[in-house]
């Protein structure tokens, strides 16, 4: 057995059963930041704040909702709504939050984007961003089911019907899927499982991945300098902190995101208090009718650009470019042929494409809410055919010139 | 020694994918319709009140089936279900393309779907927008002017033959 001392204290006591003094300076004293990063690199803190939010009220609404078609409705907009103190509060922060987490999550990969913090060495930490991104709209899907109004039926039925269009084994899978004819109660059962249980853990998992990655190439910075960490953590720990391009996450760095926090919270804790509604669709307060669908059927906001590349193309090449779209943003590292790391803006063609692909992205956002009817399809499928050729086409050829200019 | 090891390996390898495949099976029958599911799934319905031209939406296994009688003035098809000595359109009432419920519009005699904009004719064909078929007819027989839904009969597999080269 190993050897043990007498401790002459509480940390002590712990560091020599779990080396928690070693782990703090991994994770906090000793993990390196470079100086030279803005307020965009506060999006990851700020994810974790909101992820913590989400798992908390969660926790306090799993307490009285009931997963049953006859139930499900009541129990939100009765009982959590109206009997549970505070529970209009859980609810309200709950709902927001799962609406804002998408804001940030874009802001997150459209900085890395940007910064190029997606490219050598850091494929790992971008791939398994994009994971998380994905699992967080499973995860916003299948919460967006449970309150079993209107909405959440039928968004049910609409996306469990894509699986129809896999050849071959499409409409038993989508009847397994379901676990009844329609979406039903079993539907509701295992979309509630996966929201409580499986998902969670499975985010947590990846979060904790994510994290693990960014310890070996280290945070991109604002101007993408490559920087020799060892060597600058040697300055900083010598005492030489001006001097050196690093700081340390704790106590150092933290103060900065902590700030970002705070400032994001104010405008968080405006939208619970005074604009809840923004990610309550007022359909959802009907409940749900398998005889009747909603005259127009959309997702909430942070689905629709890709929502709008499904409609923009007859049903089979719409599923497949929808299917495309979800999976375009992994393999970016390898789209961008170029190995220049550096911000959008010294990169001329690149930013250009940059901004074409926000804008873009926006103008299928747009779309994605109004009725498909007329002009809106014929900008539909333009802007779906640009958002594709954007990442496919143009964005290898502009790094590839790239290559060859250097 | 080595052999020994390797053998204790394999043996474990084996019996662990063995294991592994039955649980597999077993998760995968856990995800299947229950029995009382599978059983609810029959309804038979009455065809003789209906009035020509009138659409009755019955439902079947939590699907809407539209049920047409048409009058003579509407097409035609040889996917309609004849019962006594009328013409019948059966439907299942959710658009082909993603699965709305899609509306009859009786002065222009179609069903408009809103989702997307997708129509279809009095005999359920797809005529404009993003369905890429027709709606699909439930599987039924016909016994006088009652219609059984779920139960497959020789009238089902009759017009099966004729979808496709309507
Ligand atoms: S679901 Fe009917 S047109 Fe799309």
């Amino acid at each position: 057995m190993a050897h043990f001392e007498k401790s002459n204290g509480i940390v002590d006591w712990l560091d020599q059963r779990l080396a928690i003094k070693k782990f703090m300076q991994v994770m906090m004293t000793q993990y390196w930041i470079p100086k030279k990063i803005n307020f965009l690199w506060a999006m990851g803190v700020i994810l974790l704040t909101m992820f913590a939010i989400l798992f908390i009220t969660g926790l306090l609404l799993v307490m009285y909702y009931k997963p049953d078609v006859a139930l499900a409705f009541d129990s939100v907009n009765k009982t959590i709504m109206q009997e549970v103190e505070y529970g209009w509060l859980w609810r309200h922060m709950h709902g927001v939050a799962a609406s804002v987490v998408f804001l940030v999550m874009y802001i997150h990969l459209l900085t890395g984007i940007y910064y190029g913090s997606y490219k050598k060495g850091r494929e790992i930490i971008w791939i398994s961003g994009m994971v998380l991104f994905v699992l967080f709209s499973a995860e916003a899907f299948s919460g967006y089911m449970l309150p079993w109004g209107q909405m959440s039926y039928w968004a049910a039925m609409v996306i469990t019907n894509l699986f129809g269009g896999i050849p071959f084994i499409g409409p038993e899978l989508v009847e397994w899927i379901r676990g009844d004819y329609a979406v039903g109660d079993a539907t509701l059962n295992r979309f509630f499982m996966l929201h409580v249980c499986l998902l969670p853990i499975v985010v947590i998992a990846f979060v904790a991945i994510h994290f693990y990655a960014l310890r070996f190439p280290h945070v991109n910075n604002e101007i993408a300098e490559e920087i020799d960490f060892d060597l600058e953590a040697e300055k900083y720990l010598a005492g030489k902190k001006k001097e050196a391009k690093v700081i340390s996450f704790w106590p150092d760095f933290l103060c900065k995101d902590i700030f970002y926090v705070c400032l994001f919270m104010i405008f968080y804790f405006y939208l619970v208090c005074f604009h809840y509604d923004f990610a309550m669709d007022p359909i959802n307060f009907e409940p749900a009718n398998a005889l009747k669908t909603p005259p127009h059927i959309y997702p909430e906001w942070y689905f629709l650009w890709s929502y709008e590349i499904l409609r923009g193309f007859s049903y089979e090449v719409g599923l497949a470019c929808f299917g495309i779209a979800q999976v375009i943003f992994f393999v970016l590292p390898f789209l961008d042929r170029s190995n220049v790391v550096a911000p959008a803006h010294k990169r001329g063609a690149f930013f250009v494409w940059f901004w074409l692909l926000v804008i873009d992205m926006i103008v299928l956002t747009i779309y994605g809410k109004l009725p498909p009817v007329g002009i809106n399809n014929t900008i539909a499928t333009i802007a779906s055919v640009t958002f594709l050729a954007l990442l496919i086409v143009v964005l290898p050829v502009i790094t590839l010139m790239e290559r060859k200019a250097k | 020694m080595a052999s020994r090891r390797s053998f204790m390996g394999f043996t474990l390898g084996a019996a662990a994918a063995v294991g592994g495949v039955f649980t597999l099976v077993g998760m995968k029958k856990t995800w299947d319709p229950l029995p009382s599911v599978k059983a609810a799934g029959f309804t038979t319905v009455d065809l003789s009140p209906l009035a020509d031209g009138e659409l009755r939406t019955v439902e079947w296994r939590k699907k809407p089936i539209f049920i047409l009688k048409k009058s003579s003035d509407m097409e035609q098809s040889n996917t309609d279900i004849i019962a006594g000595d009328a013409r019948y359109t059966v439907v299942i009432g959710l658009c082909t393309h993603l699965g709305c419920i899609p509306a009859y519009h009786s002065a222009d005699k179609e069903f408009v779907c809103a989702c997307h904009g997708g129509k279809f004719n009095v005999s359920g064909k797809n005529m404009s927008g993003p369905p890429p078929k027709p709606l699909e007819i439930p599987p039924f027989s016909i016994d006088g002017t009652k219609l059984v839904l779920g139960e497959i009969g020789k009238e089902y597999e009759e017009i099966m033959k004729n979808v496709g080269k309507a």
